[in-house]
């Protein structure tokens, strides 16, 4: 029944399209905040244990998303799995690194920032800002900064998530709660005197429902 | 910024409580001054961290990094398909790098310490809860006089046991040190009080650290722009509480290699004693 009340919750499938647009405005203002080359979110999908690239603003945002790697690899893996947030600098040193960061981003950032993404118990993901300008050396004031970024992230990456999971019980097989959320959002276009019977006819169903076998009951709540 | 008024923090919410940012230190200045005199060189002067076994609990060292030099020894925590924790020797090293560069940090500060590797991050993200206590856990069984935790779990389910674990490891002599958020984080077990907290400040040396007046983090040490260990042998600079942590791992050996009689709850008074900001620092 939770279910169903998240499915028909989540109204319309417009939702997950309206989270995803917040995170990308996320990681845009990161992006332009930090004066970086690029900001990324990563979310932790649980059923495979890897990290997807869910938004990118800048390098990399047109063909990055979707991407996935196995969530203990890379600075994003340590971040995830310590809970800890990390910065890097002066990462194209290292040959390996480079390997690893072209293959994940396109590019071979100079540093990184990264901060897990935690909300309530769990860490749902990473965010990313890459190359922030060098001349100013990193301070903690950033740190702080980037994590106030993290706790908006974490938060629209779980209405996200919330709303996928609401269309992942629409879609299931027995449509009933498919049929619930088109009832939903069939009432919410009506007109306010077809709303009003409608009205009238779902709350004579819920007493129904509510009194068990009571067919007497609908005759007299009609 | 005042984070400080954030939920879960106790003191004075003017002080700064998550991090110290350059400049700060003066603020958080306490004029103490017991009649025995603790200073730091009785504290640490010319020890080396001989003698006291100092374990990583991480994501495995990379063996022979010049940084890190030799390891007494290496194991692997992992999970089977039955749900099962194990313990087996590593030789895998480091998957990631994070635990070579707290190795490295401890070894820079204690050269003569024994670092001891325990792999629990790097399998995937998925089970790593269990396999973090199963390596605490063994960690403690092994009777470590430090063990170094750059990491943290925010899932409820295990803070209970890690709590009780951190105790035990508390009246068995062995130092917990962990990495706090720099956040107002639910998370563990840098808040049990029964561990020594670090989160980071912004100065580069790294014997400098301060007690924290506004706990639930209790010391700041060097976080911000450290040359840590790589894998594949180099160096980088990096900045978190992940490597504040082992510079107070590494400070811990030092005294404990002098003073091996310390319960944790005396070594934590004398790092409170010999800190940079109480009593002028002594």
């Amino acid at each position: 029944m939770t279910d169903l009340r998240a499915a028909v919750a989540a109204g319309t499938l417009g939702s997950e399209e309206s989270y995803r647009e917040l995170l990308q405005a996320i990681v845009e203002v990161a992006r332009a905040i930090f004066g970086a080359r690029a900001s990324s979110v990563f979310l932790h999908d649980e059923e495979t244990d890897e990290l997807v690239f869910e938004a990118v603003a800048g390098e990399g945002a047109d063909d990055l998303v979707g991407r996935r790697f196995p969530s203990s690899t890379g600075v994003a893996g340590w971040v995830l799995v310590t809970r800890q947030p990390l910065v890097i600098e002066e990462l194209q040193q290292d040959p390996r690194f480079a390997r690893e960061a072209a293959e994940s981003t396109g590019f071979v950032p100079k540093g990184l920032m990264a901060v897990p993404l935690l909300h309530e118990e769990r860490a749902l993901g990473v965010l990313e800002v890459l190359d922030r300008p060098q001349e100013a050396a990193f301070s903690l004031k950033e740190m702080e900064l980037l994590g106030l970024f993290a706790n908006e992230a974490a938060i629209a990456l779980d209405l996200l998530q919330r709303a996928r999971e609401a269309r992942a019980v629409l879609e299931e097989e027995d449509g009933q709660a498919a049929a619930l959320a088109r009832l939903a959002a069939r009432l919410g276009e009506a007109e306010p005197e077809q709303r009003e019977a409608a009205q009238r006819l779902l709350e004579a169903i819920e007493a129904f429902l509510a009194a068990g076998s009571g067919g007497q009951l609908l005759d007299d709540s009609l | 910024m005042a984070a400080s008024q954030e939920p879960g923090h106790f003191g004075d919410p003017s002080l700064p409580a998550w991090s110290l940012p350059a400049g700060e230190a003066q603020r958080i200045a306490i004029g103490v001054d017991w009649p025995e005199r603790v200073t730091r060189e009785w504290a640490f002067g010319d020890a080396t961290g001989e003698g006291v076994r100092v374990c990583i609990l991480d994501s495995g060292v990379e063996r022979g990094h010049p940084l890190v030099g030799g390891l007494e020894g290496a194991v692997a925590v992992v999970k089977g398909v039955d749900g099962h924790v194990s313990v087996a020797d590593d030789a895998e090293g480091d998957l990631c790098g994070h635990g070579t560069a707290c190795a490295g940090i401890v070894r820079a500060i204690a050269p003569k310490a024994s670092l001891y590797s325990v792999r629990v991050l790097g399998a995937g993200f998925k089970g790593s809860g269990p396999v973090l206590l199963g390596g605490l856990r063994w960690a403690i069984d092994q009777g470590f006089d430090v063990i170094n935790m750059s990491l943290s779990t925010t899932k409820r389910q295990f803070a209970e046991l890690l709590h009780e674990l951190a105790d035990s490891a508390y009246f068995r002599r062995t130092v917990l040190v962990a990495s706090a958020h720099n956040m107002p984080v639910e998370s563990y077990p840098w808040r049990f009080s029964s561990v020594i907290s670090v989160g980071s400040h912004e100065e580069p040396e790294s014997l400098k650290f301060f007690y924290n007046p506004s706990p639930p983090v209790e010391f700041f040490a060097r976080g911000v722009g450290v040359e840590i260990a790589w894998l594949g042998g180099g160096t980088i600079r990096s900045s978190g509480n992940s490597f504040a942590t082992p510079h107070i791992a590494g400070i811990c050996a030092l005294i404990l290699s002098k003073h091996p009689e310390l319960t944790p709850f005396q070594l934590k008074n004398v790092l409170y004693l010999t800190a940079d900001n109480v009593a002028g620092g002594r």
